[in-house]
């Protein structure tokens, strides 16, 4: 079924007009009306629009336009936090309203230079603020391999749509891990380009310092189409990094052998779930075996890691959410004066947990407190970042477990938020760098089976050989070939 | 890792968020305790440790000083709460 394919074999279906657009669109909508009532990874999608998307694919594969349009006809459903011109954008939230974008992000204008029919509105944790996708004003989305647990977040609707085969790929944000931990939660690959890599105009913020936009695929090949499409200086982005272009698609072969992987010793902690560790610590025997050199390196502040995090992300998310007042958009609730309209909008706005870390964020932000927690937080991130620096000098990649479990119950972690921001634990240190990371499908759970994800770090702008390195693995195992129940 | 006392109610006027006094009471409790792990940071050793804002500082990003199109009113209006003559409305704010 056309909706099951990858956009390598999606591509090459439509070159050789084997099928149409419209046929392969049909096919994603048909797929997300058997499912999707169950996994709710969607919150809402424009099936006419894909569809009419999707007729003008087809006139210009008729005329050989796919020469310079690598995604030409190939269904992409997009996180509800990037603009999309004429789509809603509520980021999961109720206070954006009825709001319309206005305009595309970049990325999104990439991927229709590029051919995609983009469409829907992927669930996900409230302006990307979860671990889970439990946070959603929406409701919750359902992992496809077991849906009494959940996808992982914040990107879990692009996650689960991918996992469930409701469209040929997605694309969502990684603050902290919300790509990389869903990716390995549903058993698909995610990555989180360096920061700067992709533009970030169109991408509504959380962490400005942190966010990435990156994307949800079924295989490592996909994933670096998607990278190159994507990628490149943008001068609507003054965060966007001149770093030219590498062609990552066609960089992909090259092997493993004489590459080094560093093993980093605290990463092996307490809290790992004895079958994860298995699944990894047999993928890096794997990677050994396909020629790559083991070495064991240290990243000695990573115990540091998620309180850095969750002081300079809550800080930077308390300035970027103040714009959400109720003055040129949102679903107001007025005042007798500005300031209580202000305080009701956003009281009534937004969920518990957005309150929760833009309170915070005030908090360590706030006179007399600035030093002790902000100033201390954003000094421990250089630290952080030079240990992660120090370890490339002696390693090409370094290789961890994306999660320390298998995705948990639904309701399991939501009553205590501190547990949950410390299952980020693995994926967090890599925002707080600013390097590249993927996860991709290593192994599964025995009862229930579910996926368990290995990550690969690479140094800043290093996404090349990380891409190289899960090719190759990738290639080497079945993973990747196996489907959710949801899917089939 | 002891919990901290925080005013919830001078933050969230600061952060300008109305809450419940219920809400106040269970946000006190949780951030506290997210507070009494952040504590933890205390340990670290940051003496001569510049502080980083961004991974990768840039610094001057600049563009030529030319007028480019821009958002249309229109547009810029089409999501208002409330809105009359091309400007969006709020409640007055001085007297």
């Amino acid at each position: 079924m056309l909706n099951q394919l990858t956009i390598a074999e999606l591509t090459a279906k439509l070159t050789r007009r084997e099928a149409s657009a419209r046929e392969a669109t049909q096919a994603c909508l048909d797929q997300i009306n058997r499912v999707d009532k169950q996994i709710h990874a969607f919150i809402s999608f424009d099936a006419a629009d894909a569809l009419a998307q999707a007729d003008a694919a087809d006139k210009l594969l008729a005329s050989g336009g796919e020469a310079n349009m690598p995604l030409l006809g190939v269904p992409i459903a997009i996180k509800d936090v990037l603009a999309v011109k004429g789509q809603p954008l509520n980021c999961g939230s109720k206070i954006l309203g009825n709001f319309i974008s206005p305009y595309d992000a970049t990325a999104i204008q990439k991927l229709k230079a590029a051919g995609a029919i983009v469409f829907g509105r992927l669930n996900m944790d409230e302006f990307a603020m979860g671990s889970s996708t439990e946070n959603s004003a929406f409701g919750v989305t359902r992992n496809p391999w077991d849906t009494t647990r959940i996808p992982g977040g914040s990107s879990g609707g692009s996650a689960a749509a991918v996992a469930a085969d409701e469209c040929i790929a997605t694309l969502g944000t990684d603050t902290g891990g919300s790509i990389r931990q869903p990716a390995a939660l549903c058993g698909v690959v995610g990555m989180k380009p360096s920061y700067g890599r992709i533009s970030r105009y169109g991408l509504v913020a959380f962490a400005s310092s942190l966010d990435q936009i990156g994307p949800f695929t079924k295989n490592v090949r996909d994933t670096a189409t998607l990278l190159e499409v994507m990628s490149g200086i943008d001068h609507c982005d003054s965060t966007s990094m001149p770093q030219p272009v590498p062609r990552y698609a066609s960089n992909l072969g090259g092997g493993v052998k004489g590459l080094k992987l560093g093993l980093p010793k605290e990463y092996m902690i307490g809290g790992l779930d004895p079958e994860v560790k298995q699944a990894v610590d047999a993928a890096v025997k794997k990677l050994e075996s396909l020629g790559a050199e083991l070495v064991e390196v240290s990243l000695p502040h990573t115990d540091y890691a998620v309180a850095t995090y969750y002081i300079i992300a809550t800080a930077e998310a308390s300035a970027n959410l103040a714009r959400f007042d109720g003055v040129r958009y949102c679903a107001r609730v007025d005042g007798k004066d500005p300031i209580e309209m202000y305080g009701k909008t956003r009281g009534a706005g937004f969920g518990p947990e957005v309150k929760r870390r833009v309170i915070l964020g005030t908090y360590v932000l706030s006179s007399g407190y600035y030093d002790a927690y902000y100033l201390r937080a954003q000094k421990v991130r250089t630290l952080i970042r030079n240990d992660f620096l120090k370890a490339f000098e002696k390693v090409d990649a370094i290789v961890t477990p994306t999660t320390p479990t298998a995705a948990f119950k639904i309701g399991e972690k939501s009553d205590d938020p501190l547990q949950m921001y410390l299952s980020d634990i693995f994926t967090i240190s890599c925002n707080l760098a600013g390097i590249c990371g993927l996860s991709l499908p290593c192994g599964f759970t025995k009862s229930p089976k579910l996926p368990i994800g290995l990550q690969l770090l690479g140094k800043p702008f290093g996404e090349e050989t990380i891409l190289r390195i899960a090719h190759t693995y990738e290639q080497g195992t079945t993973w990747h070939k196996e489907k959710a129940p949801s899917a089939q | 890792m002891a919990a901290t006392e925080i005013d919830v109610k001078y933050v969230a006027h600061l952060a300008r968020i109305a809450l419940s006094p219920e809400e106040e009471q269970k946000l006190g409790a949780q951030l506290g305790n997210i507070l009494g792990y952040i504590e933890k940071l205390n340990q670290a050793d940051v003496s001569g440790v510049e502080p980083t804002a961004h991974a990768f500082p840039l610094v001057n990003v600049t563009r030529p000083d030319e007028t480019r199109p821009s958002m249309s009113n229109e547009d810029a209006l089409r999501n208002a709460p409330a809105k009359a003559g091309g400007l969006f409305i709020v409640p007055k704010i001085v007297e």
